[in-house]
């Protein structure tokens, strides 16, 4: 089972979520935790897990033997991302826009181009007291985040539990990470932004057709606007975790509510057996 | 013309409230909203909107089923498995257009895309660029740069001549898009160690795209230890703490009440953010106007 949790606004909650969950479920499951936050990962802060095995994240852009090339500008016409110009008796690449689609070398008629990998970041795994972990670096000055999204995916192990840490917002990264879920935990806090972002990745998560419920985290101050909304759309909210200045401690010294407070172990396995019953119902509904 | 970008690695550390708030104290400005996938700051400036354009941008693939052999070569080649039983999934598919130039049958064509909208909005408290992304779109990016230069514009015709930036969180394309040229960055970050390696990640964004960056330290007295490491880890780096704010749940308040929390309480965190305002105008002033 893939459970992802998002957010669509940053800082409500995702990874104290995420971790204390695969704490939570350690001892009774098969736990991975994958943080796919490629651009700020922040998982292995509060999980200090023992690092065992690393790979580059690369992707394939042309190098181009000009001994062969007649500069008939084919690649710069097929290219969509301009990461090819010809210009006169020159070729240019511009590694940084190159998504790796290899159509350049597949249509260059002369087979003058090549591919290369470039890197754009790191994956790294190992495990944190019991718990199977696994995580992706973008560089710094890199722009594309979804490449190492995918590489991390590749380590989801196809038994067991697997959480995703997914990153803010909605756009590409979040698809990328929380595609292929059976339930997305939406972690939100009860305030105007918490409530338009929420919107957003519902809307989001239904686009991808995935199961859906909300943490309310920080609950106690704001508004009732999410609470509304959530009744509204008939969505459940599984979990809420009051604004507690001893808790926001806790994660500010990067210690995860599972370990900090462990009362809260009981929380997030009833939580966990809410989203199997979610699941479980949803897959009898679409068989019959 | 000189812009001002806020910014801050880790998601909800206050940048849309500092913001906010820069907006009710700077004179002759406009307001960007560069965090196109989950804007908010509209909903601090009771905007009216004035314009509303489509955003398109891109290209996904269409497989015309008559025409098609199901020879299977554009599902062989696609290299981001957007193609499965000889459907595209738009989804997955990221336009580079290679099925189209390969399918024997031409079975394939690309259609342009509409990946979003864009709006420019009056406020008290000047004009509102921002944009909304598509749900689960690509190339945010463009669009970030598209606010940039409607923001640019309206500047440019109104004789204004600052831009003030709401950024994305992260540090990725659209963070970059929200960064390349600006005159400053203002990074917000808070005394976890989260806040604290993300704001690392991102100071390093900064200084590789050559940007001038200051620090202000939010949340402060969640943890001193942390905020103390904070300043000597900025100081050692020779960037410049811009302000440190108090947590109160005035910020909270304030959002709840759709007001810049400087036009909403004159308690310590609204006069914190006052004197960065100050410290922050001070040097916009004083960089160059040809950036």
């Amino acid at each position: 089972m893939i459970i992802s949790v998002a957010s669509g606004k940053g800082g409500t909650g995702k990874t104290l979520v995420a971790t204390s969950l695969a704490l939570s479920l350690k001892d009774s499951h098969k736990v991975t935790l994958l943080d796919c936050d490629v651009e700020e990962p922040n998982d292995h802060i509060l999980m200090k897990p023992k690092i065992t095995g690393s790979e580059p994240v690369l992707i394939s852009v042309p190098k181009v033997d000009e001994s062969r090339c007649t500069y008939c500008g084919k690649c710069a016409q097929v290219c969509a991302y301009h990461a090819i110009a010809v210009l006169g008796e020159h070729v240019l690449t511009f590694a940084q826009l190159c998504h790796g689609c290899g159509a350049c070398s597949y249509l260059c008629p002369e087979k003058a181009i090549s591919e290369e990998p470039r890197q754009t970041g790191v994956v790294e795994w190992g495990h944190s007291d019991g718990v199977e972990f696994v995580h992706g670096k973008l560089t710094v000055g890199e722009a594309m985040a979804p490449p190492a999204i995918r590489k991390v995916k590749e380590h989801a192990s196809s038994d067991g539990v697997v959480i995703i840490d997914v990153p803010p917002g909605t756009s590409c990264p979040v698809v990328e990470a929380i595609k292929d879920s059976d339930f997305c935990l939406l972690v939100t806090e009860p305030t105007p932004f918490g409530l338009n972002d929420l919107i957003l990745a519902v809307e989001t998560v239904r686009q991808l057709n995935i199961p859906c419920g909300v943490v309310l985290n920080r609950a106690g101050v704001g508004d009732a606007g999410v609470e509304e909304y959530c009744r509204k759309e008939n969505i459940p909210i599984l979990l809420t975790i009051p604004l507690d200045t001893e808790i926001a401690r806790l994660y500010s010294r990067g210690i995860t509510l599972a370990e900090g407070m462990p009362q809260w172990k009981g929380s997030f396995l009833t939580l966990f057996e809410r989203i199997q019953e979610i699941a479980s119902e949803r897959v009898s509904r679409i068989k019959r | 013309m000189r812009e001002l970008v806020v910014l801050s690695g880790k998601g909800g550390t206050g940048k849309t409230t500092i913001v906010g708030s820069f907006a009710a104290l700077a004179k002759g400005k406009v307001l960007a909203d560069c965090d196109v996938d989950a804007a908010d700051l509209h909903l601090l400036l009771s905007p009216s909107e004035r314009q509303k354009s489509e955003f398109w941008s891109g290209q996904v693939a269409y497989i015309d089923e008559e025409r098609c052999t199901q020879c299977g070569l554009c599902q062989e080649l696609c290299r981001f498995n957007a193609i499965k039983d000889f459907r595209v999934d738009p989804i997955s598919c990221e336009g580079c257009s290679f099925c189209s130039h390969i399918c024997p049958a031409e079975a394939i064509t690309m259609k342009e895309n509409m990946s979003g909208y864009w709006f420019i909005s009056d406020t008290r408290y000047g004009p509102l660029v921002h944009a909304r992304l598509g749900i689960a779109q690509e190339n945010s990016g463009k669009l970030v740069a598209v606010v940039r230069q409607q923001a640019k514009q309206i500047a440019e015709e109104g004789g204004k001549d600052l831009i003030i930036s709401d950024g994305p969180p992260g540090i990725g394309c659209p963070v970059i898009s929200s960064l390349s040229g600006v005159n400053l960055a203002l990074l917000v970050t808070e005394p976890t160690l989260s806040g604290m390696h993300d704001l690392e990640r991102v100071l390093g964004v900064c200084r590789h795209f050559g940007v001038l960056a200051l620090v202000c330290i939010n949340k402060c007295d969640l943890n001193e230890e942390n905020t103390r490491q904070i300043e000597s880890q900025c100081l050692g780096q020779g960037v410049e703490i811009a302000g440190r704010i108090p947590f109160d749940n005035i910020v909270t308040q304030s959002i709840v009440q759709g007001v810049p929390l400087v036009e909403y309480s004159n308690g310590k965190v609204s006069r914190e953010i006052e004197r960065m305002w100050r410290t922050l105008s001070a040097i916009l002033r004083n960089s160059s106007k040809e950036k």
